[in-house]
């Protein structure tokens, strides 16, 4: 059956990996980012490509009185909502995020945007009793490490609020799952150093879609990442302190 | 932008260079970020087109969107990252085929452009260019340009063939060409030595939109030159009777999991397997039919086949003599070949049509040879050196897409209107921001430079 499926932040090469494996199955979509000009041109390869009807529009996660509108206009032109992938975040520059200000910009794009719109589509989904809602969550967010701990701070938040999430809406039927990714082939992690077995974001973008069909609340892509961060989790306090990470 | 410092190689694996990597995932950051770049997108070119030593190379393999499908006149217009590989499955459905194609898929829509890659059709229809309705050109002042035979015409020919060295190709718009099927209707014809291989290329009776020659290039002697010319088309409905006439099915890859040894491809292995693939295909008189993958790319569906030639790598030349030299110089290439006793894997024999309009492109009336020749010792590239004499003497010229070692005074008498593709270039590009490992080998674009005052 195809579905409508509104994936936010879909310029991100994780996101055109997911959009790509719903549009393979059939599914129409709505693209939403700030770049409307990318927008554009992956919309038009995906209807290309897929033959899907494929829509696109305005959004920015950290304007949040902007929500309410953007999610009415979505709703509208696609006339029912099957779903949501929630793609976007920052980075940022953790030497810079020292800085209340920077950190406040990566807080409010990872967390505060996240619940804002996430809480909108929660609503939106549970008198209708179904849907499902992906949130690309981080591995960063399982445990705090000085090289990056405002970004995993924030995204550790969005994995409480989506278990949370999850808890308050299995009652009417809607999916709520947690996407962690490891080490995936895009932007944000280009020319890092210290990868290792890099995922490319089309295989992870398969691996969201096909979490839907399957029971797994929680969803470490690649699936070994799970081992990697039980391992790190699990390391005493008073050691993971003076390690170098 | 994240970059990434790290030693690449073109197809070939030689020359190995340390480059600085940036991969643009965004159509607005796709353009001139340093003094010196090159966009590289798929790395297909044999040598050292797509490296610029310790400049900057812009991959462009996640610029590869498919803007727009006219399904009705055949015309695709994308970004230049997109390779032929994605392109196939979407347009074949829809009953169109690429005009001209090379034999990879694995190249990017850009690099086909850049180079002005031809087929096995050139004789017909020309190279990859001739149906390339316009293409949108980022300069090195980071401005977009359109350029196409009608508008900016100066830009566009010298883009054509270019190498890189004009600006980054941003998008494509390209003239597909109607198929019926997605089958090929083949034929295999024996030829005893090279003599009879140019007469079954040439005869009107055999010629098809598409042939190609395999020569086995130990044979010698009266047998120099022996080898199968191989026809082809695409299949109409009344030559398939099949239920899915468009179907577009890629074949699985499996790709060598690690580098053959040097030695492995010696005179010895190349000669067994020349002489069963000879007896093989030479008995495929009558037609045959062929998907399109196993006829246009046989050697995509064994990923990495270049590992075959060990971790030196090595080198493909290919050349192209004019028509009324044509026999009698591939006769001295394949005499002096054969002499030095380093056998080629694969030589390929094609016929070209009149020259494009390009000012540097590599096709001219005549026919191409080309050789895979592994780099076991330094002894390869003075061979080279003397294949190069033969070239300049009967008035050829040697392919740039898989060059790692002309000289540049070679360059210059091989490609006579380099001159007038400088005027151009110094217009567009006065710093000479677009350089790479070929361009500076070759001395492409360095007079600018000096006429700078630098």
């Amino acid at each position: 059956m195809s579905r409508n499926v509104l994936i936010l932040g879909a310029t991100s090469a994780i996101a055109r990996g997911t959009a790509a494996a719903f549009a393979a199955r059939g599914d129409d979509l709505y693209l939403a980012s700030r770049d409307l000009e990318e927008l554009k041109r992956i919309a038009a390869d995906l209807h290309v490509r897929y033959g899907v009807k494929v829509r696109y529009g305005l959004f920015d996660a950290t304007a949040t009185e902007t929500h309410v509108a953007f999610l009415m206009k979505v709703i509208k032109d696609m006339q029912a909502l099957s779903g949501v992938v929630l793609a976007f975040g920052l980075l940022g520059d953790q030497q810079a995020a020292r800085e209340f200000s920077v950190a406040e910009k990566i807080i409010a794009s990872n967390f505060t945007g996240a619940v804002s719109i996430l809480s909108l589509c929660a609503n939106y989904f549970e008198p209708f009793k179904r849907g499902f809602i992906i949130g690309i969550s981080s591995v960063a967010g399982d445990r705090g490490r000085q090289s990056n701990y405002v970004y995993g701070a924030a995204k550790g938040a969005l994995s409480l609020y989506l278990q949370g999430l999850r808890n308050r809406l299995f009652a009417s039927g809607v999916r709520v799952i947690t996407i962690k990714p490891g080490f995936v082939d895009t932007a944000m992690t280009f020319g890092m150093p210290g990868l290792f077995l890099v995922a490319s974001p089309q295989t992870i973008g398969k691996q969201i879609v096909k979490s839907l069909s399957k029971s797994a609340d929680v969803v470490y892509l690649p699936g070994f990442w799970r081992y990697i961060m039980l391992i790190i989790k699990h390391i005493p306090e008073t050691i993971f302190k003076r390690m170098k990470m | 932008m994240p970059t990434l410092i790290s030693p690449i190689s073109g197809w070939g694996r030689y020359p190995v260079q340390s480059c600085e990597l940036e991969r643009p995932e965004r159509y607005a950051d796709l353009r001139p970020t340093t003094d010196t770049v090159i966009a590289r997108g798929q790395g297909r070119s044999y040598g050292d087109a797509s490296l610029n030593e310790d400049g900057r190379v812009i991959l462009t393999e996640r610029i590869d969107r498919m803007l727009d499908l006219d399904v009705k006149q055949g015309i695709l217009r994308a970004e230049a990252g997109v390779t032929l590989a994605e392109i196939l499955p979407v347009i074949v459905k829809q009953g169109w085929f690429l005009p001209v194609t090379p034999g990879t898929k694995f190249v990017s829509l850009g690099g086909c452009m850049a180079a002005d890659v031809h087929g096995k059709n050139h004789h017909h229809e020309g190279s990859f260019a001739d149906h390339v309705l316009g293409i949108e050109l980022i300069l090195a002042d980071g401005s977009q340009k359109s350029c196409s035979a009608a508008e900016n015409a100066d830009i566009f020919w010298a883009t054509v063939g270019g190498m890189g060295l004009t600006g980054i190709i941003g998008e494509v718009t390209l003239k597909l060409t109607p198929i019926q099927t997605s089958q090929m209707m083949v034929s295999h014809h024996a030829a005893r030595n090279l003599e009879h291989l140019f007469q079954l290329l040439q005869d009107p009776a055999l010629d098809d939109r598409y042939s190609v020659a395999w020569i086995d290039c130990l044979a010698n002697g009266d047998h120099l030159g022996r080898g199968i010319a191989m026809f082809g088309h695409h299949a109409s409905t009344a030559e398939f009777a099949g239920k899915n006439p468009l179907s577009a099915k890629a074949k699985r890859i499996r790709s060598l999991p690690f580098d053959f040894p040097s030695w492995a491809l010696n005179p010895l292995s190349i000669s067994a397997f020349n002489k069963l693939y000879y007896n093989k295909e030479s008995r495929k008189h009558s037609p045959f039919l062929s998907d399109y993958d196993t006829y246009f790319y046989p050697l995509d569906s064994i990923g990495q086949w270049n590992r075959l030639y060990g971790k030196r790598g090595f080198v493909q030349y290919q050349c192209v003599i004019p028509d009324k030299t044509a026999l009698v110089g591939m006769t001295a290439l394949l005499g002096t070949l054969s002499e030095s006793r380093r056998a080629s894997f694969l030589a390929v024999l094609k016929r070209f049509g009149a020259q494009g309009k390009g000012m540097l492109s590599f096709p001219l009336a005549g026919y191409t040879l080309a050789l895979d020749l592994p780099i076991r010792d330094k002894g390869l590239f003075s061979l080279l050196d003397k294949l190069d004499n033969i070239v300049l003497k009967y008035g050829g010229r040697v392919y740039l897409a898989k060059d790692a070692r002309l000289s540049a005074e070679s360059f210059t008498t091989m490609y006579p209107r380099y001159d007038e593709w400088l005027k151009i270039k110094k217009a567009i590009d006065p710093t000479n921001r677009f350089s790479s490992s070929l361009a500076r080998r070759l001395e492409i674009g360095r007079s600018n430079i000096e006429g700078a005052g630098k």
